[in-house]
């Protein structure tokens, strides 16, 4: 097993995913396999070969600066969970 | 009553260009056909019946006043990840079940302009990670080939409703094989473009640099119909390329005579069926026939493709689908108690076991500390892929080989063992990371199962690759099978 | 500062300043303040499900601009990345940054220290991102409500190297820094909307101690005034925690200006590990040599140039050309004030002092003076040709404020022309020296300090309107008759 029960929970948490402890044991089991499946990867010298995050090798085009929304407010949030004044509703953020 | 449903989309448009049916008619003839088989299937999640027979009036209005494209009137169904004004997008997931799109993908906006009519909303694996379409929040697809088996995913729905003629053509995507493999499953032919060339915008994020939208119809020519209405520059989206979109139907009958056909050593080797391989070797007689000269190559990293493309499309969607939060839009737990609650809860009921697995192998491959066994070696193997098939096309015009290992799987068969649901898109995968133009095109059964013959081009080569096909087509009858109960 | 001087304090800043920009960073939606909740949040603001950022020309342009003008490295080919982290402000969970590929790299700015050394500060870098949205806390039955407004609006992070070594010259840097922005005129630097925003990163260590003590990040002070007094609070708390024995924790910290403390924000800690990675939605920005120089053309003169200039044509001293040039529009004033005037230290003067002052007292900017440079050089014309004295002048000045009309005006319709006419001013000593004699004779007798009498009675008798240099003069004449 390359991942503990720790170690998925951890990752669960900082994924803001919450896992049944019941189900622990089988992403643990899930998760340590693909862990094992991708550590193949470490099978192949890459030293010097640049990283590819992209399929083309194109830049960035720019856009103009320019206003072209308008406000839509009303149909954004006839589909949220919870509005009030126009605002988003959440739980008390405590800062 | 015709049989509209054995027509293809070029034999559709000519009788709606003549007047022989109305779209009106032909939307209806295909809504009721999703009506009476679609319980057997489930490949659709919305079906748009008004909506449909409102744009098919609009459609036949078009016609009459002799304004119609070759698409006018056509009716075709949509991947449920193309985000649709005024319909519920959900993206095969609880977490959206409940979104309705204020907006219209660009793809799904340029289908419009084209006159294509939208039958409804194809189910799909959800968030589009999975081989088999079960990993749906709305159930299991099925083959129309054999019920008790798997579409291929994630265009599960999509394959399956135009292998059942439900729809005469649909629209997918393909992040790691999603178009292909389930293409091939199905008995259709599909064909994920160069990376780039459809926009992505409104197409909801599975892993960015991977996603392509394209078609998945009866024939090449159809695909090459409906390529034409999809590709194409949209300033939305970043990563789509403004270059000039070709008429992809010009070069269909060109001659094959020549054609370098490249065959990688590694896509005929060990987890190949034997059968699959049998029939593949089949279709390669015939393009020997039509004067293509077959040429061993090798694409050695080939092999890592499926290692790398988990560390890259995980880590991509790790962050894409964060957004799914239940502020905003989309599903919220019920009585959050405080906003670590709405978070976990919200994404934990949300999303479904696969999504989860793969949101939690993205988020440790970037996490500190193994950034760089993962990720960036990932990248850089992602270099070494995509550098194979430069080198391959100094040599070769197509790559071809199977879409597939073998043919569609039992329901339930792969759905414990994700390594195993993993490799049965071994032979897709690569063509993604390099961002390249694939094809499945059905060649042949094994057991009465559709086996698909994958063919690669170069980058932008999408007319080449239908013409490629088409020829093939023209010549054999595979891609016309349509399966019993659904003839 | 209280603290003794066996302490060392490090302090680097990471300021925050928004892009004038019409629109967004990455969507067409306007960036302008104060709208309604939500209003100016489309669908890539809100992270809806699908949309996709486009880069804004005009954010790219601007960021080049700062780094030119801080004489720093332009990153030819910069990288969009995502640092994810979940916060109902970041609509995507992750913000766009740049991580390794900045836009722009090492470079440096000046400082003038109280004892009128200069000190040079470096730039680590600065580079582009979106802005967050805005929480407000405790309405709504205890919810807090999101306003997105404000997210994706375009900022560059100025991210400084740990050089300062008090709170002065933090805000010293601080208020370069700002000057700066409004002088190239990309950002409106207005702090009160959040425009321009600092995060400060304080340690203190032992005299002579080689390493850096472990540092705390004091986040979003929105103020000169409370930049400095939140380092002093926590360098103070840093003291006295290791004098108490105890150690400096990593961590982020909020100033609260109504305790006057700062004080941990674990919410914002918690596992701290924010997954960098090269957006995919975006592509590398490539800029060329053309590009950069075009913009380098474009550049006005700078601060620290216009200084120099002011000190070598105009004679000022360092600091009033510092003051002077500590805002363009200030800058542009004194310029227009010292052409119409035609005397350049008068105009210095003038400008430091009584309406600097002014400014300062109403809490107002120059450009909302209510004296224009035009009005106050003929005011100060009038000082030159002795018009008015200067003690008038301030009267004058103090009527051309309450809206009262041009200098000349003024000094007609009051009367309050300085009488240069010598027999009316020999006039007036005579009769003050008439009514005076034994302290007339005390002056004669070698009490120096009675001069001052004698010229203020002249004054008094004249209104405060006789030329005090005339009536010096006159005073010298009689004494020595």
């Amino acid at each position: 097993m390359s991942l503990d029960a720790d170690a998925v929970k951890k990752i669960a948490y900082l994924a803001r995913l919450k896992i049944d402890e019941a189900d622990v044991p089988g992403y643990v089991n899930n998760l340590s396999n693909i862990i094992d499946l991708v550590e193949q990867m470490s099978a192949v010298d890459t030293e010097g070969v640049l990283p590819m995050s992209h399929p083309m090798d194109a830049v960035q085009r720019l856009r103009e600066d320019k206003v072209t929304e308008t406000n839509q407010r009303e149909i954004f949030q006839a589909i949220a969970p919870k509005t009030e004044d126009g605002l988003y509703l959440v739980p008390q953020v405590i800062e | 009553m015709s049989d509209y449903h054995k027509k293809t989309i070029a034999e559709l448009s000519a009788l709606l260009q003549a007047g022989e049916v109305s779209s009106v008619e032909l939307t209806q003839y295909f809504l009721d056909r999703i009506k009476s088989h679609d319980e057997k299937l489930n490949s659709f999640i919305t079906v748009t019946d008004e909506l449909a027979l409102n744009a098919a009036k609009e459609a036949d209005e078009k016609i009459k006043n002799g304004d119609a494209g070759p698409l006018t009137g056509v009716p075709i169904a949509h991947k449920d990840i193309f985000c649709t004004e005024g319909v519920r997008t959900s993206c095969g997931s609880k977490m959206l079940d409940n979104f309705i799109s204020p907006y219209d993908a660009t793809v799904v906006t340029k289908m419009k302009a084209a006159g294509v009519v939208m039958l409804g909303k194809t189910n799909m694996d959800e968030f589009a990670m999975g081989s088999s379409n079960e990993t749906s929040y709305y159930g299991a697809v099925k083959n129309p080939w054999d019920t008790d088996t798997v579409p291929g995913g994630s265009s599960g729905g999509s394959a399956s409703a135009v292998g059942a003629r439900l729809a005469p053509a649909a629209t997918g995507t393909d992040t790691g094989g999603s178009i292909r493999q389930p293409a091939s499953m199905c008995g259709i032919t599909g064909i994920k473009p160069t990376y780039g060339r459809v926009s992505r915008f409104g197409m909801i994020a599975f892993a960015s640099s991977l996603d392509q939208a394209g078609p998945m119809a009866q024939s090449a020519e159809d695909c090459a119909l409906l390529l034409n209405a999809m590709a194409g520059f949209d300033e939305r989206d970043s990563t789509c390329i403004d270059k000039e979109v070709p008429d992809y139907t010009a070069d269909l009958d060109k001659p094959l005579a020549g054609l370098r056909i490249g065959l990688p050593k590694e896509y005929f080797g060990e987890g190949l069926n034997a059968e699959v391989e049998k029939v593949i070797r089949g279709a390669l007689g015939e393009y020997k026939k039509l004067g293509a000269e077959l040429i061993d190559i090798e694409l050695p990293n080939s092999g890592l493709s499926v290692p790398v493309y988990y560390v890259v499309a995980p880590a991509e969607c790790s962050a894409n689908l964060s957004r799914f939060d239940g502020v905003r839009y989309g599903y919220r737990c019920e009585n959050p108690v405080d906003l670590m609650d709405l978070y976990t809860r919200s994404r934990g009921e949300g999303f479904g076991a696969e999504v989860k697995r793969r949101i939690m192998i993205g988020t440790y491959a970037l996490s500190s500390g193994y950034y760089d066994a993962y990720y960036l070696k990932s990248q850089q193997l992602r270099h070494k892929i995509s550098d194979d098939f430069k080198d391959a096309f100094e040599k070769v015009d197509v790559i071809m080989g199977p879409t597939a290992p073998d043919t569609a799987f039992k329901i339930g068969e792969k759905s414990d063992d994700p390594i195993s649901m993993y490799l049965s898109d071994i032979y897709t995968i690569a063509v993604n990371l390099a961002g390249l133009p694939g094809m499945s095109v059905p060649a042949g059964f094994v057991n009465g199962m559709p086996v698909g013959l994958q063919i690669t081009g170069n980058y932008f080569k999408e007319s080449q690759l239908l013409n490629v096909a088409h020829q093939y087509q023209k010549n054999t009858d595979w891609h016309r099978a349509i399966p019993e109960d659904f003839s | 500062m209280s603290y003794d001087s066996n302490w060392e304090v490090v302090i680097g800043l990471e300021i925050h300043c928004q892009l004038a920009t019409k629109s967004k960073i990455f969507s067409g939606s306007s960036t302008a303040y104060g709208a309604e909740p939500n209003t100016q949040a489309n669908a890539v603001d809100l992270a809806m499900p699908g949309v996709l950022p486009v880069f804004n020309k005009e954010a790219l342009r601007l960021a080049v601009k700062f780094g030119l003008a801080v004489d720093a490295e332009i990153g030819m080919r910069s990288v969009f990345d995502r640092k994810n982290y979940f916060y109902p402000d970041s609509p995507k969970a992750y913000q766009i940054t740049q991580m390794d590929h900045p836009i722009v790299g090492v470079g440096h700015m000046d400082i003038e220290l109280e004892n009128g050394e200069t000190k040079r500060i470096g730039i680590t870098r600065a580079h582009l991102e979106e802005d967050a949205g805005k929480s407000m806390h405790g309405a709504y039955h205890g919810m807090t409500g999101i306003d997105l407004n404000r997210a994706g609006t375009p900022l560059i992070e100025i991210v400084s190297e740990p050089d300062m070594s008090s709170a002065k010259e933090a805000v010293a840097y601080m208020r370069k820094i700002h000057s700066l922005v409004r002088y190239i005129e990309i950002s409106d630097g207005n702090m009160q909307e959040g425009s321009f925003r600092c995060d400060a990163n304080v340690s203190v260590r032992p005299k002579g101690q080689k390493e850096l003590g472990t540092r705390a990040e004091l986040k979003n002070i929105n103020s000169f005034r409370f930049v400095e007094k939140a380092i002093n609070i926590e360098i103070e708390r840093q003291i006295d925690v290791i004098e108490d024995g105890g150690k400096v924790v990593q961590e982020t910290r909020l100033y609260d200006a109504d305790k006057n403390e700062t004080r941990s924000m674990r919410s914002k800690e918690e596992a701290n590990d924010y997954r960098y990675f090269p957006d995919p939605d975006l592509l590398p920005v490539v800029i060329d040599e053309a590009y950069v120089e075009a913009i380098r053309k474009e550049l006005p003169e700078l601060p620290e140039q216009k200084k120099q200039r002011y000190i070598k044509e105009f004679d000022l001293s360092s600091y009033d050309a510092d003051v002077i040039t500590s805002s363009r529009e200030l800058a542009d004033y004194f310029e227009t004030v010292n052409a119409k005037c035609g005397d350049a230290k008068l105009a210095a003067n003038w400008v430091t002092g009584e309406l600097a002052a002014r400014l300062n007292k109403e809490e107002i900017e120059i450009t909302d003076s209510k004296v224009d440079a035009e009005a106050y050089a003929g005011l100060l014309l009038r000082i030159k040709d002795n018009t008015i004295s200067g003690k008038i002048a301030k009267d004058v000045f103090e009527a051309m404020w309450q809206g009262e009309g041009s200098a000349d005006e003024v000094i007609e319709s009051k009367g309050l022309k300085q009488i240069t006419d010598s027999s009316a001013i020999e006039a007036m000593v005579d009769e003050v020296i008439a009514n005076n004699t034994n302290q007339f004779e005390e002056l004669k007798g070698g009490k120096d300090k009675m001069m001052g009498f004698f010229v203020g009675q002249v004054m008094k008798a004249s209104g405060g309107k006789a030329n005090p240099g005339q009536v010096n003069q006159i005073m010298r004449k009689r004494l020595d008759a």
